[in-house]
């Protein structure tokens, strides 16, 4: 049985509000202590149970009487937008095995350790060119729209033969698919129009193959018969929204936070061989994928002291989780020396980040680069935080040289 | 006792969904197949200097694809 925590409410709306835009919601250190799995309600008015500790985020994310399909009853959906961006065939994060570890696969090569390292001076020209144009820019000027937003987009659109003249188009789309202030039409709408961007890009391909993953996914795979079209819209429009929006948020917020620590600035400054654990203790501190990652459990199971019931749905708090002191030791200091690796920003489980070997990439090349050219970086007034997207993270960062 | 004791490092492809995390631990123990981007042990049994890295590697598993130890752990 649960008791009341502190002066949290029975069964609060979620997501909480983040006061502090550097940290997530307070209530949660007094939700891992006293209420760990804890009834949350949802912008539909459904409950769902969310979990704020470490070990019992890993095990829901271990566990596959937890089920990732968006499709079955009584999975939990943050938002209305959430909701809509699963639409259209689902793509295969939010499928169980056999099928998503069978589409997965056919992506793993692509996005492996060795292939992303070897984009690395493509990446680093991509870097290089952006930095020039926020050079060019009137001072104070927006790190989000110079910067933080046009790398990974443009990396993305370069891996998956996206072209990047059309980044508007995909990146306004994105956005509206993932806003908690979309309606679910809104949200909608973006889906059918990414869907059917990518649908005509595809087409294209099959004629006139590249090399990229969408021309390999139509001839390797559409062509084949293990894939349809709409599998593929649906796989092509995961990876160009999930291989911007989290990355570009990340960035930007990196930078706010590095600035924001000066001594922590001045130890990076001091020895850049310091990036690879840095960007680990932001994707720690930041935790961008702040609204958890939803499961539904297919049959009763004890977790965090309750039963949670077969259908049910479950929140696994990712920011909770890689703030609890039992596994990262005064978790709300920011210090890039700790070893912050057993964080679990990306997920845990057989869903973990497809992506993020690049995502590691992209965050170490721009920051270095970001850090090594302009040595005066400072905050300018107006930075603008977005608390209602589903990946946590800034509309505007202005920033002067 | 047992005649043909387990290795001390083992993976499991089938289980392994690609994340990468045991090669960042350790390069020199871990690769992903060019094919298959899945993991491939290169040294079943590394010498010390390695082995924190391997440890390291299996704790950071998400998919519980590397198995440490094996019957006999030094
Ligand atoms: C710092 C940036 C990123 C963060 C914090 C992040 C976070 C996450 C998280 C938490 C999940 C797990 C979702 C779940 O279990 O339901 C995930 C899955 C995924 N991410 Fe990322 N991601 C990032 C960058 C990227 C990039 C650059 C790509 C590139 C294409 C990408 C593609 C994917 C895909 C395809 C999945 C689904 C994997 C599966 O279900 O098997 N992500 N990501
Ligand atoms: S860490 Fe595990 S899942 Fe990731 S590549 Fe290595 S064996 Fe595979």
């Amino acid at each position: 049985m649960s008791q009341p925590a502190g002066t949290i409410a029975h069964s609060p709306d979620f997501p909480l509000d983040r006061p502090e835009p550097l940290a997530p919601p307070q209530e949660y250190q007094l939700l891992r202590q006293e209420r760990p799995a804890s009834r949350i309600t949802l912008y539909d008015g459904s409950q769902a149970w969310l979990l704020t500790r470490y070990e019992d985020v890993r095990s829901v994310l271990t566990d596959l009487r937890f089920s990732a399909d968006a499709r079955r009853d009584g999975f939990p959906f943050v938002s209305p937008a959430v909701r809509a961006s699963v639409g259209g065939r689902t793509p295969f994060f939010r499928m169980d095995p056999p099928d998503h570890d069978r589409i997965r696969r056919m992506l793993t090569r692509d996005f492996m350790v060795k292939n992303i390292e070897a984009l690395r001076p493509q990446i680093q020209q991509i870097v290089d060119g952006f930095l020039e144009n926020l050079l060019a820019q009137p001072q104070p000027a927006d790190l989000v729209r110079e910067f933080a937003l046009p790398i990974p987009s443009a990396v993305i659109a370069r891996l998956l033969g996206v072209p990047y003249e059309d980044h508007e188009y995909f990146q306004s789309r994105g956005q509206r698919m993932l806003s908690r202030d979309s309606t679910l039409q809104e949200s909608a709408q973006s889906v059918v129009d990414l869907r059917e961007y990518i649908g005509r890009l595809a087409e294209s391909r099959l004629t006139d193959p590249g090399d990229d993953v969408l021309s390999r996914l139509v001839v390797e795979r559409e062509a084949t018969g293990e894939l349809d079209r709409e599998d593929v819209k649906s796989t092509g429009l995961l990876l160009l929204v999930a291989g911007h929006e989290t990355t570009a948020n990340m960035i930007a917020l990196s930078v706010a936070t590095l600035l924001g620590h000066p001594e922590q600035l001045a130890a990076l400054r001091a020895d850049p061989a310091l990036i690879g654990n840095a960007v680990e203790e932001l994707l720690r501190f930041l935790s961008v994928v702040h609204s958890g990652v939803p499961r539904v459990a297919l049959e009763d199971i004890e977790i965090a002291g309750v039963t949670v019931r077969a259908g049910e749905g479950v929140i696994a708090s990712i920011p909770a989780a890689n703030w609890d002191p039992e596994h990262f030791a005064t978790p709300e200091d920011f210090d890039i020396h700790r070893d912050a690796r057993r964080h679990i920003a990306f997920g845990f489980g057989i869903h973990q980040c497809l992506g993020q070997p690049l995502a590691r990439v992209e965050l170490e090349i721009a920051l270095t680069t970001l850090l090594r050219r302009l040595p005066g970086l400072r905050l300018a007034d107006g930075a603008e935080y977005a608390p209602e997207k589903a990946v946590y993270g800034l509309h505007r960062l202005p920033v002067a040289w | 006792m047992s005649a043909a004791p387990a290795p001390w490092l083992a993976v499991d492809p089938e289980r392994c969904i690609g994340s990468g995390r045991c090669v960042l631990s350790a390069p020199a123990v871990f690769d992903q197949g060019d094919e298959d981007g899945l993991v491939r042990l290169l040294d079943p049994a590394p010498p010390d200097a390695l082995r924190a890295g391997a440890r390291n590697a299996a704790a950071l598993c998400p998919s519980g694809a590397i198995l440490v130890g094996g019957a006999a752990p030094q």
